[in-house]
């Protein structure tokens, strides 16, 4: 069911102009305002941290409250991270932290309308919040949504559990929102019910309302652009993609092949890497479906959404093996074992790949080597699910207990 | 509800209108209202988002009376006043002014007001004054509010836990009074368990108070998971002595009383582990009044649940996890015959973790407190 009737497009269409205009967006290159970062890929442009990391590398560790396995997102000198507590992690927490020294700036906590029940290893505060440079949009398990501005000031608040109380899955959601000009999607998909929405980022109220495959997803819808620039977000799952028009959720293109529901579709140079059948490649066609390029089972992402590289793709499985490979053909080129397991996705920063398990083991691969090769490891000691943020040439990392920044610009 | 951006503006000038009063003093009772009227899908948010800036301006000595417009709001409305008390509050601190404490504990003493607006309220007070709140904590063992109890129930079992060694009787009857006093699911369960490492027995079905007599029917076909919408004949009606065509021959009511511990009702014992079915279960459940109440439901299969023919809520999810009080279901009992039928489904998965077709449920106040069926 599309909510949003055809007859209004044009008014729409407006009313989002004006609130991207209104929004007036502010983020800047080196931020890291979502999942996975500015594009979505994991990969912050033009940033530069160190190769060796020890106990030196870290620049502050602060302590967090409750539990979470969200990202951190930066915008300018602010670090977010969302976090759940309570017997039923039912207190959500949005905490804002000084970029510069880790002193927490602020912090709201909100009660869940939805349902919190999760698998034990994740929690409430498992999705990774996303800004558009003047606000914050905090999506949690229970499908709560918060906007508040970079001051903590709450602009508006949705309890999308509530509204849509079977949409919600017993091991927990994990799906992160991407916010676009005048839109913030969330894909809430479970096998009792299964929407994305397009909220106005100004009041929360739904732009549109798509109904989606009845299957459990933790996927995330990731931001890209078709051939002709026009933007698309690319909504995945169990029974395949759909690229949708971010403005209105038509949907604009299919591909039906079963894509996983765990990892997510990186996008590069105008190409679309999909976990599914292990990885298969996709190149937009303006005005119909995709062309499959090639697809390769010996890459196979298993938690960590794949990762691109000048011409090597990389995908990193649950027990560690780091596979490379062309990007021309799908050829595996090598593969690294690291020290597993994993869930969290690798960010890369000039040319490494930043991995890190879920014991907290920190590990750096130099990929340009001829099979790869660790070049350091740091040793956090806590529990790391979520995956690593970049920016002001740091990374940020969120534990079980502490949000760490790590790489002191001297260090560099 | 789509505001174009011009009305939102404008509702900015509206709103200063509403909150100024003729005497020129700004009064939060607009805004306030404002705030209680969010509602599902975001309606009333465009308002909300106009008239939170003025409650989350308010000095401390406001703080009882934004708390105090908890009562009565709505979950959606509850999170817009957190979030200005924790803006007050803030800003508050950081200006180096005293929280008004003692008003904040009276707010809290007041058992009328909303359980969340008491938590917050003592959330404050141990943020300004922490001795002061943990004296408070005893008090709450029998408190109407579980966001409050459960802080003293933890009390109780603290100091049992350090009893254990020293006077291993004073331990056991520490416990006993902290299982008494527990009404949430993880403290019962950490009670009985250390109960019985200390040797003694804990009847957990009678604690939790699980319905343990059903009548079973089945199994009915499910085959694509079709039999989760389709009405089967006990939908309609629920006859004892009546028969059916079920999904592999006549079906007809049988007898089936769980001993388990935890309350599950196992389709699988009377009809052998099966796939893609539906059965259903019916209990009597006798109350002596009308009065409010929960069903609380642990099922890890595709389930529905009706009392006294009015459907309450049913999801097809399965096997992903259980846990106790999994779904809560508020319900109006009636006095007394009430009768609570429960369809449970089964897929098509063969995994060894997929075995499982069963459910547990009890009756409860809102706070956790089992109602006995009273006959």
């Amino acid at each position: 069911m599309n909510l949003f009737k055809p007859t209004a497009s044009a008014a729409m269409k407006s009313l989002l102009l004006a609130s991207a205009l209104f929004a007036a967006v502010s983020l800047h290159a080196e931020d890291w305002p979502q999942f996975r970062g500015p594009h979505g890929d994991g990969i912050a442009s033009g940033a530069k941290l160190p190769a060796k990391l020890d106990a030196q590398s870290v620049a502050w560790a602060a302590d967090l409250p409750g539990r979470g396995v969200s990202s951190p997102i930066v915008v300018g000198d602010r670090v977010f991270v969302t976090s759940a507590s309570g017997p039923k992690n039912e207190r959500l927490r949005v905490l804002c932290f000084r970029l510069s020294d880790g002193m927490l700036r602020w912090e709201r906590r909100f009660w869940a309308t939805g349902r919190t029940m999760t698998h034990p290893k994740i929690s409430t505060a498992t999705p990774t919040p996303a800004s558009d440079g003047r606000n914050v949009y905090a999506l949690f398990s229970s499908n709560d949504c918060v906007a508040l501005d970079l001051d903590g000031n709450l602009v508006w608040y949705r309890g999308l559990g509530r509204d849509y109380p079977n949409a919600n899955n017993s091991l927990g959601m994990s799906s992160s929102p991407v916010v676009t000009a005048g839109v913030l999607i969330a894909q809430v998909e479970s096998e009792s019910e299964s929407f994305t929405v397009g909220l106005d980022p100004a009041t929360g109220v739904n732009h549109w309302k798509i109904e989606r495959p009845k299957r459990s997803n933790w996927s995330s819808p990731v931001l890209t652009h078709g051939p002709d620039g026009t933007p698309v977000v690319l909504l995945q799952s169990s029974k395949g993609m759909v690229g949708v028009e971010p403005a209105t959720g038509k949907i604009l293109w299919k591909y039906d092949e079963r894509s996983s529901e765990v990892p997510s579709t990186t996008p590069s140079h105008g190409r679309l890497y999909v976990p599914s059948q292990g990885l298969t490649v996709l190149e937009p066609v303006t005005g119909g479906p995709p062309k499959q390029v090639w697809h390769s089972a010996q890459l196979r992402p298993g938690t960590a959404s794949p990762l691109v590289l000048g011409e090597r793709v990389y995908a990193l499985n649950d027990s560690g093996i780091l596979s490379c490979g062309d990007i021309a053909d799908g050829k595996r080129l090598w593969q690294l074992r690291l020290k597993g397991p994993f869930s969290a996705t690798p960010v890369v920063a000039d040319g490494l790949l930043y991995c890190v398990n879920e014991k907290g083991l920190v590990q750096v691969v130099d990929p340009a080597k001829p099979e790869g090769e660790v070049v350091s490891e740091l040793d956090l000691g806590q529990t790391v699910i979520g995956s690593p943020a970049i920016a002001a040439n740091s990374l940020f990392i969120r534990s079980d207990g502490k949000l760490w920044r790590i790489g002191r610009p001297s260090a560099l | 509800m789509r505001i174009p951006i011009p009305s939102f503006l404008c509702l900015a000038a509206v709103f200063a209108v509403l909150v100024t009063p003729a005497n020129g003093e700004a009064s939060l009772d607009g805004p306030l209202k404002v705030l209680k009227s969010v509602g599902s899908e975001g309606q009333g948010n465009a308002a909300a988002s106009q008239a939170w800036p003025a409650v989350a301006a308010a000095g401390g000595s406001e703080l009882t009376t934004i708390l105090g417009a908890m009562d009565g709001a709505n979950d959606y409305a509850l999170n817009w006043l957190q979030a200005a008390v924790e803006t007050v509050v803030q800003r508050e601190t950081a200006a180096g002014r005293k929280l008004p404490v003692s008003e904040l504990e009276g707010f809290l003493h007041d058992t009328g007001h909303h359980p969340r607006a008491r938590r917050a309220a003592y959330d404050l007070i141990l943020q300004a004054e922490p001795e002061r709140a943990r004296k408070l904590v005893p008090g709450f063992v029998n408190d109407p509010a579980n966001e409050l109890r459960r802080d003293a129930v933890q009390l109780l079992m603290d100091a049992a836990a350090n009893q254990v060694a020293s006077d291993k009787p004073a331990a056991v009857a520490g416990y006993r009074q902290a299982l008494l006093d527990a009404r949430e699911a993880d403290q019962i369960e950490a009670i009985a368990k250390t109960l019985g490492e200390l040797g003694e027995k804990v009847d957990l079905a009678q604690t939790f108070g699980w319905l343990t007599k059903w009548k079973l029917i089945g199994p009915f076909d499910n085959t694509g998971n079709a039999g989760f919408a389709r009405a089967f004949p006990p939908e309609a009606q629920i006859d004892p002595a009546a028969e059916y065509d079920g999904k592999n021959g006549r079906v007809k009511w049988i007898g089936f009383e769980s001993k388990d511990d935890y309350g599950i009702v196992d389709f699988n014992k009377p009809f052998e582990p099966l796939k893609e079915v539906a059965g259903y279960a019916m209990a009597e459940f006798w109350s002596a009044t009308v009065r409010p109440a929960e069903v609380r439901l642990v099922c890890g299969n595709g389930w529905k649940v009706w009392v006294n023919g009015e459907y309450l809520f049913g999801r097809d999810e399965y096997h992903t996890g259980t846990e106790i009080d999994q779904f809560r279901l508020p319900v109006e009992l009636q006095a007394g015959r009430n009768v609570i039928l429960v369809k449970c489904t089964q897929n098509e998965q063969k995994e060894d973790w997929t075995k499982e077709w069963e459910f547990a449920l009890r009756v409860t106040d809102l706070q956790g407190t089992p109602i006995r069926s009273a006959q």
